[in-house]
């Protein structure tokens, strides 16, 4: 197995700053905006931007949910794995507020299809977005793109993107691992 | 989060502590899910699952239905009252013409103690015992400790009396198994002729005074007195069982400490329990209900995926 860095902690931060300012130009003070992190990895990226956007941009408040898929997902049954469920964390109502959703590595999409039917569950949104750090574009299932992009990577299928962040590997760093 | 040990719940006996964190763990979930505006996932829609009650229930068969409907699985109801098994057919016939409508999971009421074990054996389809008889009630005793657990934020080490008619009492022993498997301290407590014979090789203590059996306990499980299952006398009259095990605010009142009460249902008002007892805040004898639809969904939702494409 081996290992090659596609960010480094310095290219994350810059790129974070970067979509924290591309979401200030589409929704300005975020009064009817919601960030929602995917669970189980996208919920680090969702907290980094909230951040951002509160202490370095000042803004306000941005309310930040964290939302799991597991029971929405199309592989239940089907997948070699038992599928493991995470906490969902939402307490705002979403009726007729603009979602973003943010995940760390965008794929086949499927996650994302998952993460649509989700959230209607907390209401039915306005609009709903997507932000993602890492888009492997060429490997998608369905027709989802994402409307906020960190780096867009050319990966065939036996590599993998890792995204450790922080808070739950002690660094930042993007790798692409070839299996 | 791994996967259950078994392919049926059959019975607190047959499933291990892991199997019981991870039923909790995944209750969580559920509980969240259910408290949502809309209360429903989409994993079990390709799924069918009979419900087949050969006894009467009225709360477990409607738990198990909206576990099953907020999981959107395909339900199909049968009761013993309405159907062929009145016209003389067998359980493995009955079952095996509902299975061939290509149903995969079956939950199954049935006065015959071991009938969920024995349907396991003989039909291709997840069984869950919806209470088998005076022998188990897995699921009623996984949602009393999911609320034991929620309450008083764990099980293990906790002093656990169940009160009433343990002789009966399907509840009684999935719950003493239960308990004893998270580390509980399990006593039980009526009279005399409704305690089986030889309860102690189970790990409880037996205790024939209310008084004694309160003061030591965090929390009491109070049974209904089966009269339906009662081919004799087995106490003089109701009046002198209410005088010795029913619990009234008196009672409760006159010990040093706080207790939580606790009820499978239905509630037979003045005899094992006053109404003002089961209405004050001590009784969670209706968060035990709202839990038993999450804890179900996440027993039906563990089971089905271990059921093979």
């Amino acid at each position: 197995m081996s290992q090659k860095i596609l960010l480094s902690a310095k290219e994350i931060e810059i790129i974070l700053h970067r979509l924290a300012c591309q979401l200030i130009e589409n929704h300005q003070n975020f009064e009817e905006t919601v960030l929602v992190g995917i669970q189980p990895r996208g919920i680090f990226l969702a907290e980094r931007i909230q951040q951002i956007l509160q202490n370095e941009y000042k803004i306000p408040e941005v309310k930040t949910g964290r939302l799991d898929i597991t029971f929405y997902r199309d592989d239940f049954r089907r997948s070699e794995k038992p599928l493991e469920a995470n906490k969902t964390k939402i307490d705002f109502l979403v009726e007729d507020k603009r979602v973003v959703f943010i995940d760390d590595v965008l794929y086949t999409g499927r996650s994302i299809r998952s993460a649509l039917t989700a959230i209607q569950s907390f209401g039915r949104p306005k609009e709903i977005e997507l932000l993602t750090l890492i888009d492997r574009r060429f490997s998608r299932h369905l027709p989802i793109q994402p409307d906020y992009n960190g780096r867009q990577v050319d990966a065939i299928n036996e590599e993998k993107v890792k995204v450790n962040w922080v808070e739950n590997a002690g660094e930042d760093c993007v790798y692409l691992v070839n299996k | 989060m791994g996967e259950l040990s078994v392919n049926h719940l059959l019975g607190i006996k047959y499933i291990t502590k892991e199997d019981v964190d991870l039923i909790f763990e995944t209750a969580d979930h559920f509980k969240e899910v259910i408290n949502r505006p809309i209360k429903k996932v989409p994993s079990l829609r390709d799924i069918t699952i009979a419900n087949l009650f050969f006894e009467n229930s009225t709360r477990t068969r409607l738990s198990f239905e909206l576990a099953e409907k907020r999981l959107s699985a395909d339900v199909v109801n049968f009761s013993a009252a309405s159907s062929s098994v009145k016209k003389g057919e067998t359980l493995i016939d009955t079952v095996n013409n509902i299975l061939s409508m290509k149903v995969d999971m079956v939950v199954m009421r049935h006065p015959n103690p071991g009938a969920g074990v024995f349907l396991s054996q003989h039909v291709n389809a997840s069984i869950v015992n919806a209470g088998d008889g005076a022998h188990e009630h897995p699921t009623q005793a996984l949602l009393d400790s999911y609320s034991i657990r929620e309450k008083l934020d764990e099980v293990a080490g906790k002093n656990v009396v169940i009160v009433g008619d343990i002789l009966h009492s399907r509840v009684a022993l999935s719950n003493i198994f239960a308990l004893k498997l998270q580390g509980a301290n399990v006593k039980v407590c009526g009279p005399k002729t409704l305690i089986p014979k030889h309860i102690e090789k189970l790990g409880v203590e037996v205790e024939t005074n209310l008084r004694k059996a309160l003061e030591w306990c965090d929390v009491a499980n109070m049974l209904r007195v089966q009269n339906e299952r009662m081919d004799i006398s087995y106490f003089p009259t109701t009046r002198e069982y209410v005088q010795q095990f029913g619990l009234n605010k008196n009672l409760l009142d006159s010990l040093d400490k706080e207790i939580t009460i606790m009820h499978p249902g239905p509630i037979n008002r003045g005899v094992e329990i006053t109404s003002d007892v089961a209405d004050s805040d001590h009784a969670i004898i209706l968060d035990q209900v709202q839990n038993g639809v999450a804890v179900r969904m996440a027993v039906i939702y563990l089971l089905a995926s271990k059921i093979k494409q």
